[in-house]
């Protein structure tokens, strides 16, 4: 984010206009495929990097591999915003991601399936 | 450093969805077994983008949201599987869409009172050929039907579970997702044979 995308947001228009400015105008294709359980991890802690505070939030919501989904119910932001905020900071390699274990459209291996299937039973 | 843990690298997710009517028990069934509260996401949609996938100018247009409960059970340092469940709103196919590709199959929970409310998640796991089983919560006053009567009436194939349960009840929720999996791996190693 540089200096003259920041004087476009207006912070008296309330919390959720500067996030949805943020993604402006960008689309899912741009989220690099993240799912909703794509796992994301922050390589830096946040007091390390200067970033804007909604990025900030995201890394502090990652510092240890948590799910897209999970991180936007931590910023309390709604799940496209926060995917496009990860896949900057994915671009900026302050984040690193892992596809889920069935990425696309395949279920999951059978090898999935049997440690699922034991670690339910043992809870 | 983040990263202090090698398995934290190898950690990987899956899922199972939890569908069926409005105040079924879908979010009680995932707090039940999830080790976190469940919790709550939204996503956003624009009247002009139902389904479809730009965000901009979205400040001005007409914007409602989905709301998406979730819990996690950690299965082991590599695998961590996500409970989600579906938004109660049908209409909101898009979303389905995303939580059934690549699950590992879906739990539809049916309320006897109100049967038809499930008869849209059946017929969408059905289309997408997700492994699902049925479980019936038996809420207090409920007429108990019997398990072969719900599949009758939900015009169920033989092979699919139906299992009567408690959705309050970790036990129950267990043995409903042990179904499930149980199912998924027996379908799995049929399309294998079948290919
Ligand atoms: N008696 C009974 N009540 C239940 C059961 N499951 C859920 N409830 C109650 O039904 C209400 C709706 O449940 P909820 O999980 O919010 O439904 P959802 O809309 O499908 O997420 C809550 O007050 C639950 O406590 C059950 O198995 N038996
Ligand atoms: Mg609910």
């Amino acid at each position: 984010m540089t200096a003259t995308d920041e004087e476009w947001f207006d912070e008296a228009a309330g919390p959720l206009v500067r996030p949805y400015a943020m993604t402006g105008g960008r689309t899912r294709s741009d989220t690099l495929g993240l799912d909703l359980i794509t796992l994301v991890v922050a390589m830096q802690s946040v007091t390390d990097v200067d970033v804007e505070p909604e990025y900030a939030g995201i890394l502090s919501a990652c510092q240890h591999p948590t799910s897209v989904v999970e991180v936007a119910a931590k910023v309390d932001l709604p799940l496209q915003v926060v995917k496009v905020l990860l896949s900057d900071l994915i671009s900026q390699r302050l984040i690193i991601f892992r596809s889920p274990a069935a990425p696309g459209a395949e279920p999951p291996s059978q090898h999935v399936l049997q440690a699922v299937l034991d670690g339910i039973r043992k809870l | 450093m983040a990263y202090a843990n090698s398995d934290d690298r190898s950690a990987r997710a899956t899922k199972i969805v939890i569908a069926g009517g409005f105040g079924v028990g879908k979010t009680t069934m995932v707090g039940s077994v999830s080790e976190i509260a469940p919790l709550r996401t939204e996503e956003l949609i624009t009247e002009a983008s139902e389904g479809v996938d730009d965000l901009s100018g979205v400040e001005q247009k007409r914007t409602t949201t989905v709301a998406l409960d979730f819990g996690r059970i950690t299965i082991s340092p590599e695998l961590i599987l996500y409970l989600f469940g579906t938004p109660g709103q049908d209409r909101f196919w898009f979303m389905w869409d995303e939580l059934a590709r690549g699950a590992i199959g879906a739990v539809v929970l049916a309320d006897t009172r109100r049967l038809d409310s499930c008869f849209a998640a059946v017929d969408f796991f059905e289309r997408r050929n997700l492994p699902f089983v049925v479980g019936v919560n038996c809420f207090d006053n409920s007429y108990r039907y019997g398990t072969e009567e719900v599949r009758g009436a939900l015009d169920l194939d033989d092979h699919v579970p139906v299992l009567l349960c408690d959705a309050r009840e970790r036990e129950s929720t267990k043995q409903v997702l042990i179904a499930l999996l149980q199912h998924a791996m027996a379908e799995a190693r049929l399309a294998g044979t079948a290919s």
